[in-house]
């Protein structure tokens, strides 16, 4: 086998891990350029898209088209519920809070998840077939190709939306002033509502078509959760191109570093190079420099 | 005010009213350490559910010599200072006579000391071959040691004419100590391991250890982890198109591997204990009672498989109960009659304990099995 | 000053007579991990309460003091002082050139980086088997002894533990009272106010930061050999939450709120457990609700809550009458 054969399995297998981090990745953007707000409780979101659609498919024995669109329902619908339950009731909120928070509410999330499916992990079915693809002399799953489509489609959506729609045009207002935004009659907690359901939106749609890949259970968000906040970072928690770069450079990073360097370490390798990012780019690596506001 | 004071002071005296009849109904106490919840719960919580079900029909069956069990579990989450901690409270808040569990080896370690000082006798759940060897005077263990899983494969291997080897476990406490076990023993038996890689409990994608172990001279591929990892590699090894005989662990021996792998699990051959197999045993098999009790009983109180962790909980209390039906309830009579038992057929296998040996299991306490048609067959 | 001095005797004599009153062994055990605790968020109110810098990391250098400890006393049968000596410059060493570069960010950015770094270190105790016995964990390790007393026992422990957690909290009390402290204070109001009056903003943060990370590791050298068994799934990113979790619930910058805090994290685990799976649900709503209700921690909500149950009750009898 040649090394440069290797090499492009790496980088395919890197590319379709990393296009999930990015999806993951957004969600966290998203809010944070509304709100300000990290929001831990992400991968949570991430997890109750793939259990909710084993729940329809499963329990209701519903088809997976119609599971899966009914589990995207149910987890942003729980979004909401989490910011209007804990978010907007907060009379002076601080980013620490905010932190504290979120995390609370992860934990609640996974919790209560672990209580009504229990603690087994379960397989989803692939939407279409499990005969692998060549690429060249790599080989690819069919289910990969779902990711990249579904990924690629939700990202354009989200941009449409975001540069042309009077709501999306708002939330933009909201992210670059919050008060001047309500000054000019935008309303503010409408617009922090919309992040946290277009962030649950995407967030579980990520946990959906990944499912048939890694599996799913209670626990898987806190992983995702956490290498989707690398990619926003990467990627300078912008809610577009930069983040789906950062998504895909972590995740050709670490299969490159599993392939090539160890795989004990390459969680590491991706940690330090996030490191080092922030260190010489805060901004990310893709975005612009801004001025510090006092 | 007056009131509430009054109400105080009526639950008070229930409370040692209770506890005062607690004692002289006189139910033996014993305590249990089981990762319920965390990363480990897939031993937790079969744990849990078989050393109930196993207490609840002893007592049910009028108990040991008329006394009735009373099980006090607690939720280590995988964590070794909650472990200690609970460890603590059973002993000293508790007053139990003997622990069960905790579930994983690095938990047992950190439990040990406890153990030893205060003089309690505990019979670890966990596999790690250290937790007995050297030989500590309180401590027991009930699973199988991971050399005797190892041993098994080899053996296999050994017979296919198979000699290199890559190796792929998983970066917590059960895939290190597998690893530590497959280098061990390699050289003993002729092979050679030449592409020794890990993986993340929580990773989603093996396509690139795999890619590389493609890459090298390996003739088959072992993976030592417990669900959903193994799962992800079957399907990463036939996505990736290798051809190489893949071994698992007994980690994965449950129907769930099967489920979870669907067809990719077609043709790997793991060790296992006995349970996976029990109806297709032969009728001579000394386990074969035992087996088809345990599996009867957790299927009618859990509509469930019962899987051969849950067995290390039940083989760890009804050794308990043996021990104190010879000896009596305190800690240290039980100890000494733990360690005189003999040719105890459970589920991990058949126990005999003695001044030198608290694992008290051999090689013969594995099978190899093989996934054919999504079950499991014996390998002969 | 004169009251702060009474405020803190009084804990001392608190904690000297605390086991008198308790019988109860295993209570003993829990109070030992309310001192381990105290210090680590002591330590973290530092950087978090008075300097405003947050770390999700803390953990790590927690483990760091721990398994530089547990390490050289278990495998190269360094003396257990000496060892604790190492790992506590070590660490402050360590995270003192970290600090530098890390520091310089601010907010999300730095919680992400101080996240990462605790990541790293949690990667490098798994990784490294041969040296930290990698996930099943590191064993044998002695147990402190000075002047003949080994400290094997819940009591010994005990005042060896809460020994040290008072000296941590009479320096803390000490510098948050001092000039830096003001500086401190200064700092966290608004950095750019604090440098154009003359403060070395980036070097006192550092410093704080180092300084944090030193007292966690002697925490975790402690730790270590109170326990005399290490594993890595002590001290990962969930851990680094909960001392973040203690500092806020107990009152940011309030000494007295990180005893609290330690406190009641400590023991509301032990409670939980009769919840039995519904434990990890209560937790995330207490952290919820706590947060949400209480923002200035138990060291404000308790007497608010006090007062106002004094009001209800000074109005009740009247009521009732």
């Amino acid at each position: 086998m040649e090394l440069s054969d290797q090499i492009a399995q790496y980088l395919v297998s890197g590319l379709s891990t990393g296009a999930i981090y990015a999806l993951i990745g957004i969600g966290f953007a998203i809010i944070y350029n509304t709100t300000e707000i990290i929001n831990f409780a992400q991968g949570e979101l991430v997890m109750l898209g793939g259990m909710f659609t084993l729940f329809f498919l499963n329990v209701c024995k519903l088809p997976l088209p119609l599971a899966i669109i009914l589990a995207v329902a149910a987890a942003t619908a729980a979004g909401i519920l989490f910011e209007r339950l804990t978010i907007r009731p907060l009379k002076s909120p601080t980013p620490l809070s905010l932190i504290i928070i979120t995390i609370g509410g992860s934990i609640l999330i996974r919790g209560i998840a672990m209580l009504v499916w229990g603690k087994d992990t379960h397989a989803l079915p692939s939407f279409s077939g499990s005969e692998p693809l060549m690429i060249g002399s790599a080989t690819i799953l069919p289910q990969n190709l779902w990711i990249f489509g579904l990924t690629a489609i939700a990202i354009i959506g989200n941009k449409l939306f975001f540069q042309y729609s009077i709501t999306g045009k708002a939330m933009r207002a909201c992210a670059a002033n919050r008060r001047a935004a309500g000054l000019v009659g935008i309303d503010v907690r409408r617009m922090v509502m919309f992040s946290f359901a277009i962030s649950a939106t995407l967030g579980s749609l990520a946990g959906i078509i990944v499912a048939p890949l890694t599996m799913t259970s209670y626990d898987v968000g806190i992983m995702l959760g956490l290498k989707g906040f690398c990619a926003a970072i990467i990627g300078g928690l912008s809610g577009g191109v930069g983040t789906v770069l950062g998504g895909l450079l972590l995740g050709i990073l670490e299969s490159l570093g599993a392939g090539l360097v160890s795989s004990g370490y390459k969680d590491a390798i991706a940690f330090i190079i996030l490191l080092l990012i922030l260190v010489i780019r805060p901004q990310g690596l893709f975005g612009r420099a801004q001025t510090e506001r006092v | 005010m007056k009131r509430f004071l009054q109400t105080t002071t009526i639950a008070l005296l229930l409370l040692v009213w209770a506890s005062i009849c607690g004692a002289s109904t006189g139910t033996i106490k014993i305590g249990a350490l089981f990762s319920v919840s965390g990363p480990p719960s897939f031993l937790g919580e079969p744990e849990r559910n078989t050393a109930k079900m196993v207490v609840d029909e002893i007592n049910a069956r009028g108990g040991i010599k008329g006394r009735k069990l009373e099980l006090v579990v607690y939720d280590t989450q995988g964590d070794a200072t909650k472990a200690v901690q609970a460890a603590n409270r059973l002993i000293k808040e508790d007053k139990v006579v003997a622990i069960i569990g905790p579930s994983t080896t690095g938990e047992t370690m950190a439990v040990i000391p406890v153990a030893e000082k205060e003089r309690v006798p505990l019979i670890s759940c966990a596999a790690g071959s250290k937790i007995t060897d050297p030989v500590k005077k309180w401590v027991f263990k009930t699973a199988q040691n991971d050399g005797l899983a190892v041993a098994k494969i080899y053996e296999y291997l050994n017979r296919k004419k198979i000699s290199r080897i890559a190796i792929l476990t998983v970066s917590d406490g059960f895939g290190s100590s597998g690893r530590e076990q497959l280098k061990a023993n390699a050289a003993r038996y002729g092979i050679q391991i030449v592409v020794d890689d890990t993986y993340g409990p929580k990773d989603t994608d093996m396509t690139a250890q795999l890619t590389k172990i493609r890459g090298s001279q390996a003739q088959a591929i072992i993976c030592w982890g417990t669900n959903p990892g193994p799962a992800v590699i079957a399907k990463n090894v036939k996505q990736l198109g290798i051809k190489l005989p893949l071994f698992m662990s007994h980690g994965v021996s449950s129907k769930k591997f099967i489920e979870l792998a669907g067809d990719a699990a077609d043709g790997i051959i793991l060790p296992s204990g006995r349970v996976i197999v029990s109806d297709v045993l032969p009728a001579k098999d000394k386990q074969k009672k035992s087996l088809i009790a345990f599996v009867k009983d957790y299927q009618k109180h859990y509509r469930a498989e019962g899987d051969h962790f849950g067995g290390h909980a039940w083989d760890a209390v009804m050794l308990l109960k043996g021990a104190i039906e010879r000896g009596g309830d305190s800690p240290a009579a039980i100890r000494d009659q733990l360690e005189r038992t003999v040719n105890f057929a459970g589920i991990g296998g058949i126990f005999t304990y003695s001044a030198a040996d608290h694992a008290g299991l051999s090689k013969d306490a594995f099978v190899l099995v093989e996934v054919k048609n999504k079950d499991w067959a014996l390998v002969k | 000053m004169n009251r702060e001095i009474i405020k803190f005797l009084l804990l001392v004599v608190v904690v000297l007579v605390a086991p008198l009153s308790v019988s109860e062994g295993y209570l003993l055990n829990v109070l030992v991990f309310v001192g381990i605790h105290t210090m680590l968020a002591l330590a973290l109110n530092l950087l978090l309460g008075y300097a405003g810098q947050i770390s999700l990391g803390h953990a790590g250098f927690f483990g760091l003091g721990a398994y530089i400890s547990g390490v050289l006393t278990a495998n190269h049968g360094i003396d257990p002082w000496l060892a604790m000596a190492i790992a506590a410059t070590t660490v402050t060493l360590m995270a003192f050139l970290v600090g530098f570069p890390i520091l310089k960010l601010k907010g999300h950015y730095l919680a992400m980086a101080t996240l990462g770094l605790g990541i790293i270190i949690y990667i490098v105790f798994n990784e490294a088997v041969d040296q930290t016995g990698g996930p099943s964990g590191l064993s044998g390790i002695p147990n402190l002894s000075i002047a003949g007393i080994t400290f094997d026992s819940d009591i010994k422990n005990y005042y060896l533990i809460w020994t040290a957690t008072l000296i941590c909290m009479g320096l803390a009390l000490n510098l948050v009272h001092s000039r830096i402290g003001r500086a401190l204070r200064a700092i966290h109001d608004s950095e750019v106010a604090a440098r154009v009056m003359g403060v070395n903003a980036r070097l006192l943060k550092v410093q704080i930061f180092a300084l944090s990370a030193g007292i966690s590791a002697v925490a975790g050298s402690l730790y270590a050999h109170t326990m005399t068994f290490i594993a890595p799934a002590s001290f990962g990113f969930n851990f680094s939450v909960e001392l973040v979790t203690m500092v806020i619930i107990g009152g940011l910058a309030s000494i007295y709120g990180s005893l609290l805090g330690a406190a009641l994290l400590t023991v509301l685990p032990e409670i939980l457990r009769t919840f039995q799976d519904f434990d990890i649900v209560v937790y995330g709503l207490l952290l919820i609700i706590m947060t949400m209700y209480m923002p200035g921690g138990l060291v404000q909500g308790i007497p608010a809550l006090l007062s106002s149950i004094w009001g209800k009750l000074k109005r009740s009898p009247a009521a009732h009458a």
